[in-house]
C-alpha cells in the first residue's frame, strides 16, 4: 500500500451502530502494514516540533523512524525511554493539540497518525512480548508514591529505571487510578491494555501495595519516619466530584459521573453478572460537555439508555476532545447545547422524574476567554428524563493535605508544587498530575510524574 | 488478602469476625469504618467497625446479613480471607480530640439500636480506658437479637438495655428509655451519640432535641469507593451537601436530613433484595420483591 501524503492512513474502527450496543474497544486500531505506510509520511524533521508538544518529550520521528524500518521492537525501547504508559497515551492523549497539532505535515493536509502509530507500536509490544528495561544499578534508597493513576505510574516507572526501590500505594483494590474507574472499556480496555501496561512497570521492580488510604491507613509524616522512604511523591488526582447546587440534586438517580463511571468500569456493573449495581435509565441526561461526559453519556448509551448531553455553551466551546464528541454524535448522543439546567423534579417515591432547565447564549468572553453564557428570559423548559448524571469536573481529595504537616495547598485544596520538578512546600514530598494542577489530562499527569521523578533524583543524589 | 482469625455468629443474622489487618488496626479510632471485598468479583462493602488490636494487627467487623453480598460473607470461616479490607475511613467521633479535661466533666449517653451496638462500643471502650464512664442504652427488636451485652456491660457506666416486645430488660423503644432517664430518673446529659437504624436516629434526635441535647448520629448510606470519589454518599446537613464517607461517617444529628437519607438508602435496595430473593428462593421465585409477577 502506499500513503497519500495530505492524508492520514485510516484507522479501522468498530460501526457505529454495533459499537453503540457493546463494550469493546471502538478504534481497532492499524496493523503492522498499515503502520508502516503511515510511517512514511513523516519526514523525519531535524527540529522536530512534534517532541515539543509531547508532555513527555517521546523521541517521536525516532521511533517512527523504526516503524518505518519495520523494526518494531527497537521503535518500543524508544518509546519506553520516555513513555511507562504507550498503549494508554496512543489511545486517551489528545494528540491534536499537542504532537500531532505542531506536525510540519499538518499545514497542508493532515498531520502524522502519531497516536495510532504509538498504539500500534505498544499493542505490537505486548503481544510479542517485548518489556520494558530496567535499571541495571540499585541506588539504595526508597521512595514511596501515592496513587498508581498515570502521574504514580509515570513517576515510579521513570524512578525504578534510575535505580530506587519505589512502593505505590493505592486507596483502591486495583491499581491504574483513573485508568481503570474513569476511562471506559470501549475506549481503553483493562484487562488487554491497562492491566499489561501495569505488569510493565512492576516488571521494573516496582511494588504496588493497594487498599491503602494514604492519610488515613498512614501518614506521609509516618511513611518517612517508620517506613524509612527517602522521598515522597503525591499523585493521588482529583478525586472529589462537583455538584451545581441546584434543588433537587439529591433525588434519587443523579449521579456523579465518578459514581456512575466507577460502578461500571471498576465494579464492571456494566455486565449483568456483577454484584455491584449500576442505575440502567431510560432517557439520561449528562450534564457537561468535557471528555468525562462523553465517557458518561457513552456509557449510558450502550447501557440501553437515550442520551442527552446538556451543556451550557456551543459546540465550539465543548471542552471534549473533538474525536470523542464525533465518536458520540455518530453513537446517536443527543446534544442539547445552550442549555442550562436550573432543578431537577422528582416523584413522590423520590425518583427523578425531569429537569428543568433554560436556553443559554452567548455574550462577552469571560475571564476563561470563552463567551460567557447568559440566560435567555423566559426560556424556561421542562427535559423529561429519569436519570441525570453531573460531569461538572472534580477537585482534588484534602484526605492527604489535610494530615500532612507542612504542605501547603491553594485555595482550590490544590497541593502547591514547583511547577519544573514537583517540589512541595515539604521536604523530600514531591507532587504531581491532579493533584497539583485540579482534573487534567492523563499525559499532563504523565508529564508532572516525569518531571518529579527527575526533582527527586536530584534531590536524593545531593 | 486479609485473614480471619475468628468468625461467629452473635445473634440470628448477625456475625462478627476479627480480620488480620494491620495498617488498619494501627490507625483505628472510635467512629471509623472500613471497606472490604470478599472476592475478586464482589461488591465493596462498607462495614462497623467493633474494636481493634493495634498490637495484634486485628479489627473486629460485625454485620448483619441483609443482601446478597452479605448473605455470601456469613459463609467465611477462621482461616478464609478478604480480598480487599480498607481503612479506617472517615473521620474519628469528634471527643478524640477533644480536651480530655473538659471531656471529663461531660456526661455523655450512648444509644444503640440493633447493629449499632457494634459501632457504640470502642467509643465507649476508649472513654472508659481514660478514666470515663458513659451511660450507654441499648436497644434490640427481641432478647435474641441482642448483641455484646456482657462487652459493652465492662465499659459502660450504666447500661440500660431494652427491648421492642419486652423480652429482655426494659420494655420498649430506645427513645422511651432516654425520656424515663431524663424525666423521671434524674438523670441529665451534655451530649448524645446515636447509632443504629436510621429511622432510629431519627427518633432519638425528634427527642434529644424536646431536652436541648446535643446528638451525635453517624450516618451509613450507599457508598462506592469511601474515599470522596463517588459522592453516592451524600446527605444534606444544615442545608449544606456533606459527603457522609469524608466529612462523617458522624454529624450533628439535629441538622442532618433524614427523610432524604432515608429514601437515598432505597436506591439500590429494590435491585438488592430482589437478587437476594432469587437467590434465596431460586425456581420457587415468583414475585414476592416487587419486581417480578
Amino acid at each position: 500500500m502506499e500513503a497519500d501524503v495530505l492524508k492520514k492512513v485510516p484507522v479501522r474502527e468498530q460501526d457505529a451502530k454495533v459499537r453503540a450496543t457493546n463494550f469493546e474497544e471502538v478504534c481497532l486500531g492499524y496493523d503492522k502494514e498499515e503502520a508502516m505506510c503511515e510511517a512514511t509520511r513523516c519526514i523525519n524533521c531535524k527540529n522536530a516540533q512534534c517532541i515539543k508538544g509531547c508532555p513527555v518529550a517521546i523521541n517521536i520521528p525516532g521511533f517512527i523512524e523504526k516503524v518505518k524500518e519495520g523494526d518494531i521492537a527497537a521503535a518500543y525501547q524508544i518509546i519506553s525511554e520516555s513513555s511507562a504508559l504507550p498503549a494508554v497515551c496512543g489511545r486517551v492523549c489528545p494528540q491534536e493539540s499537542q504532537c500531532e497539532g505542531k506536525c510540519i505535515r499538518g499545514i497542508k493536509g493532515e498531520p502524522v497518525s502519531i497516536g495510532k502509530l504509538e498504539r500500534f507500536v505498544a499493542d505490537w509490544a505486548r503481544e510479542n512480548g517485548v518489556k520494558p528495561e530496567g535499571a541495571s544499578e540499585k541506588k539504595g534508597k526508597k521512595v514511596a508514591v501515592i496513587g498508581s493513576g498515570p502521574a504514580g505510574l509515570t513517576c515510579a516507572g521513570d524512578l525504578a529505571k534510575m535505580g530506587y526501590e519505589v512502593t505505590i500505594f493505592e486507596a483502591l483494590h486495583e491499581p491504574g487510578g483513573v485508568l481503570v474507574y474513569g476511562i471506559p472499556e470501549f475506549r481503553l480496555p483493562k484487562q488487554d491494555v491497562v492491566a499489561k501496561e501495569i505488569e510493565n512497570v512492576k516488571s521494573l521492580g516496582v511494588k504496588i501495595e493497594t487498599n491503602v488510604v494514604v492519610g488515613k491507613s498512614v501518614t506521609i509524616d509516618e511513611l518517612m519516619e517508620d517506613e524509612g522512604f527517602d522521598a515522597v511523591f503525591i499523585g493521588s488526582g482529583a478525586g472529589l466530584p462537583k455538584f451545581m447546587g441546584i434543588p433537587g440534586e439529591q433525588a434519587l438517580g443523579v449521579f456523579s459521573a465518578n459514581e456512575y463511571l466507577t460502578r461500571s468500569n471498576l465494579m464492571k456493573a456494566f455486565d449483568e453478572t456483577s454484584n455491584t449495581p449500576i442505575m440502567r435509565g431510560k432517557k439520561v441526561a449528562v450534564v457537561g460537555g468535557g471528555n468525562v461526559a462523553m465517557d458518561a453519556a457513552r456509557t449510558a448509551l450502550r447501557l440501553g439508555a437515550e442520551v442527552h448531553i446538556v451543556y451550557r455553551r456551543s459546540e465550539e466551546e465543548l471542552p471534549a476532545r473533538v474525536e470523542e464528541v464525533h465518536h458520540a454524535k455518530e453513537e446517536g448522543i443527543i446534544f442539547d447545547l445552550l442549555t442550562n439546567p436550573t432543578e431537577i423534579l422528582a416523584d413522590e417515591n423520590g425518583w427523578v422524574s425531569g429537569m428543568k432547565c433554560v436556553r443559554m447564549e452567548l455574550g462577552e468572553p469571560d475571564a476563561s476567554g470563552r463567551r460567557r453564557p447568559v440566560v435567555i428570559e423566559g426560556s424556561e423548559f421542562l427535559m423529561e428524563v429519569d436519570t441525570v448524571i453531573m460531569s461538572l469536573g472534580t477537585s482534588p481529595n484534602p484526605l492527604i493535605s489535610s494530615t500532612t504537616k507542612g504542605l501547603e495547598v491553594n485555595k482550590y485544596k490544590c497541593i502547591v508544587a514547583e511547577e519544573d520538578f514537583g517540589a512541595t512546600t515539604k521536604e523530600g514530598v514531591y507532587a504531581g498530575g491532579d493533584a497539583v494542577t485540579g482534573a487534567a489530562t492523563v499525559i499532563l499527569a504523565m508529564g508532572a510524574g516525569k518531571a518529579a521523578a527527575k526533582g527527586i533524583d536530584e534531590y536524593l543524589s545531593k | 488478602m486479609y485473614r480471619i482469625i475468628k468468625a461467629e455468629e452473635l445473634a440470628a443474622n448477625i456475625y462478627l469476625m476479627d480480620v488480620e489487618a494491620p495498617r488498619v488496626a494501627k490507625s483505628c479510632q472510635p467512629g471509623q469504618f472500613v471497606i472490604v471485598r470478599m472476592d475478586a468479583e464482589g461488591e465493596r462493602i462498607p462495614l462497623t467497625i467493633c474494636d481493634y488490636d493495634g498490637e495484634k494487627g486485628t479489627v473486629t467487623i460485625v454485620f448483619q446479613v441483609v443482601g446478597a453480598a452479605t448473605e455470601m460473607m456469613r459463609s467465611l470461616k477462621a482461616g478464609d480471607s478478604f480480598q480487599d479490607f480498607v481503612g479506617p475511613l472517615g473521620c474519628p467521633s469528634e471527643f478524640v480530640n477533644e480536651d480530655m479535661q473538659a471531656l471529663k466533666e461531660k456526661k455523655i449517653l450512648f444509644v444503640a439500636g440493633g447493629l449499632g451496638t457494634a459501632p457504640v462500643y470502642p467509643q465507649v471502650k476508649w472513654l472508659h480506658e481514660r478514666g470515663i464512664d458513659a451511660d450507654v442504652i441499648v436497644g434490640a427488636k427481641t432478647k435474641d437479637l441482642l448483641i455484646m451485652e456482657e462487652e459493652m456491660k465492662a465499659v459502660a457506666g450504666n447500661l440500660y438495655v431494652t427491648t421492642d416486645d419486652g423480652s429482655y430488660g426494659r420494655s420498649g423503644m430506645v427513645t422511651k428509655v432516654i425520656e424515663d432517664l431524663i424525666e423521671s430518673e434524674g438523670k441529665s446529659y451534655d451530649v448524645c451519640v446515636a447509632i443504629g437504624p436510621m429511622i432510629m436516629m431519627k427518633f432519638v434526635c425528634l427527642t434529644t432535641k424536646k431536652y436541648e441535647l446535643p446528638t451525635v448520629v453517624s450516618m451509613n448510606p450507599i457508598m462506592v469507593d469511601g474515599t470522596g470519589m463517588c459522592g453516592a454518599c451524600r446527605l444534606t446537613v444544615d442545608g449544606e451537601v456533606k459527603f457522609a464517607c469524608v466529612d462523617g461517617p458522624e454529624f450533628d444529628g439535629h441538622k442532618v436530613d433524614f427523610d432524604q437519607a432515608m429514601k437515598r438508602q432505597q436506591m439500590y435496595k429494590t435491585k438488592e433484595g430482589r437478587d437476594y430473593l432469587k437467590a434465596k428462593e431460586g425456581d420457587t421465585h415468583h414475585g414476592g420483591c416487587g419486581n417480578c409477577g
